[in-house]
């Protein structure tokens, strides 16, 4: 975590700085031009894009020639992928179809609660890392597989806070504060993240960034949400960072009255 | 325990006899529950459940929404042959009709494929009848190997086959597997299927347990509409849909909703399902079903297709021709008639009009390598 606060509170990670700490997924929105302008409204500098939906010889590209690389990064990720090999073949795709360097990992074998597999992504961080690339794995909020990654090379961990597309919340808090505490790389709550006020708790909690997708595409006005979510990252960080507070089962006065008010 | 093991115990005239006596207090209580199990399904397609389809429907766009988000998958079907052995009383290519029997080559093949990628589909279905001896798993894996660069997911809906034949498929390039039961009522299905290999009520549903074995991603099922009560029906699908999705936990599970209409031979369907019933069905399966891929053809009217975005379907062909070879030509001796008969543009200009993207793709055929 200590790459990422600096004077500037920039995100950094893998020595690239981002002045926003929310990212965007490209999926389940009505249109491309919502998307679009989801994705401005957010003000985020990472966007990523399911490799499964565009094709990348398509100059065309429905989702793609939506996407303005010279704005955000277009973090291109793996999902579809059952195992560490269809991963692996995935992100060479991506590499020599588009000249991407950075992946975000996805092992998904199971398609419903599209729960990332630990041992599979383990094994597609070592073999990606080794093959050049900088590894955002999507990970379960598992403290030891976050040691592991790291120890790997990935250049952040991106621990779930709910089954991803659930919009139930930050389930996952007790577990992602271990991460948090335990990290040297920038910790991402990705998936699972139904509202800003989610989105917040995250970033108060101490988490570097927060990932979000079908909480916005799929609300009433996804601009609006992604504005809105925008407002709650940057609440929450600015919460983290001016110290908050502990907490107490009993009640305390905001103006204590201890020593002013004599009974006798 | 395979699924044809299991099915046993549903026994359709019990379970008619369960889903009439279901209360409107069972649907409350089934509708009270975060997620309805497959045990609260009799009392959701009941009777009973009617004065609340408003509310199943609500859940149901809901939860389609929340998993799937505004998009629908477009895909077409591809007839390579319609030779069959089989007799199955509604169908269109039921041995004994007098249609002109036809397959195609592999360069035909390409040649109608190539249409449909101009038409912009990247996931395509491959069709047959059943008659192996004159159109099987070669001549299959032949169209596979020769179409594998122009989409990027190939299924097939053609006859059940080995556990090694499916494999083969599998390595081939095709990533999923419907296979229709048709009826889960063996008394109906045995009335349905007098001969041909397709008699084996049980043989039917252990195949597409060995797709599963084989790997296949896509696992796709149904009933064909109109032949047995619907209700029950629903309740036989969810039953088996959950049954695949725990035996093949890699497998996403696809359910079609096909209906019966006229092939030619004026079949009338026993138990025919209107159009709000169709609905009703549809919208209670979601509540149970909140993963599964709902698969709508052009069988149906573009004005119910239309209403049937933001329910719960996720999937519709579009564009579609049911003979083969009729993408190019003329094409003679058709599964079923079209009933939806817009143009792939049309289709998706619809879903666009009601705030839905239309997605041509949603896998790449990298990922199977």
């Amino acid at each position: 975590m200590q790459e990422s606060r600096d004077s500037t509170d920039d995100l950094v990670i893998a020595g690239r700085r981002f002045t926003s700490r929310l990212l965007l997924g490209t999926g389940k929105f009505p249109n491309p031009r919502t998307m679009a302008s989801a994705i401005d409204a957010s003000g985020t500098g990472i966007v990523t894009v399911a490799l499964r939906r565009v094709d990348l010889d398509d100059p065309a590209d429905s989702m793609m020639s939506h996407l303005d690389a010279s704005r955000y990064l277009i973090l291109p990720n793996t999902s579809g992928a059952r195992d560490a090999e269809e991963a692996v073949r995935v992100a060479k795709l991506a590499r020599a179809a588009g000249g991407f360097d950075w992946i975000k990992l996805e092992v998904t074998p199971e398609p419903n609660y599209l729960l990332p597999d630990p041992v599979e992504t383990l094994r597609a961080a070592v073999m990606l890392i080794d093959a050049g690339f900088t590894v955002l794995p999507y990970m379960n909020a598992d403290p030891i597989l976050a040691r592991r990654l790291e120890e790997a090379g990935c250049a952040t961990l991106m621990p779930l806070g709910a089954p991803i597309g659930t919009s139930r919340g930050f389930k996952t808090r007790d577990l992602v504060a271990i991460i948090i505490e335990q990290a040297s790389v920038p910790v991402v709550v990705d998936a699972g993240l139904g509202l800003p006020s989610h989105a917040s708790a995250a970033m108060e909690m101490g988490a570097d960034a927060v990932l979000v997708n079908t909480a916005i595409a799929i609300a009433g006005d996804p601009v609006a949400m992604a504005h809105a979510f925008a407002g709650g990252v940057r609440a929450g960080r600015e919460a983290f960072l001016a110290g908050a507070g502990g907490t107490s089962s009993l009640a305390q006065a905001s103006s204590p009255l201890g020593g002013q008010v004599r009974g006798d | 325990m395979p699924f044809s093991d299991q099915i046993a115990p549903l026994r359709f005239e019990a379970l008619a006899e369960r889903i009439a006596d279901a209360t409107p207090a069972q649907v409350e209580i089934a509708l009270s529950r975060e997620r309805p199990g497959p045990g609260d399904l009799a009392a959701l397609v009941s009777p009973a459940a009617v004065p609340s389809l408003q509310i199943i429907k609500e859940r149901a766009g809901a939860i389609t929404t929340q998993r799937f988000g505004r998009v629908v998958n477009l895909y077409a079907p591809l007839y390579l042959s319609n030779r069959c052995t089989n007799h199955c009383a509604y169908c269109g290519f039921t041995s004994g009709s007098d249609i002109e029997r036809s397959d195609l080559s592999v360069e035909e093949a390409v040649e109608n494929a190539s249409i449909l990628v101009e038409e912009g589909f990247r996931h395509v279905l491959l069709v047959t009848g059943e008659d192996p001896g004159r159109y099987g798993v070669d001549d299959i894996e032949k169209v596979v190997t020769a179409i594998g660069g122009m989409f990027h997911s190939i299924s097939i809906e053609v006859f059940p086959m080995t556990a090694d034949d499916y494999a083969r498929l599998e390595r081939a390039g095709v990533d999923g597997l419907t296979l229709y039961q048709e009826t889960y009522d063996p008394g109906c299905y045995a009335s349905m299927h007098p001969a041909g290999p397709k008699r084996d009520f049980a043989g039917r549903l252990e195949a597409v347990e060995r797709g599963g074995g084989a790997g296949f991603r896509t696992l796709g099922i149904g009933a064909l509409l109109g032949l047995a009560p619907w209700r029950c029906e629903a309740v036989a699908i969810a039953a088996h849909a959950l049954h695949l999705s725990r035996r093949f936990w890699r497998s996403r599970i696809a359910v079609s909703f096909p209906r019966i209409v006229p092939a030619g031979r004026g079949f009338d369907p026993p138990c025919p399902v209107m159009d709000d019933e169709f609905v009703h069905m549809m919208a209670a399966l979601r509540l149970v079903l909140p993963d599964a891929e709902f698969v709508v053809s052009t069988r149906e009217p573009a004005a119910l297709r239309d209403r049937l975005v933001g329910l719960a379907v996720t999937r519709m062909s579009a564009g579609s021709k049911t003979a083969p070879g009729a993408y190019v030509t003329r094409g003679a001796g058709e599964q079923f008639c079209v009933v939806d008969d817009r143009t792939p543009a049309e289709v998706a200009d619809m879903l666009v009009r009601q705030g839905y993207d239309p997605v041509w793709k949603d896998f790449d055929r990298t990922l199977r390598g």
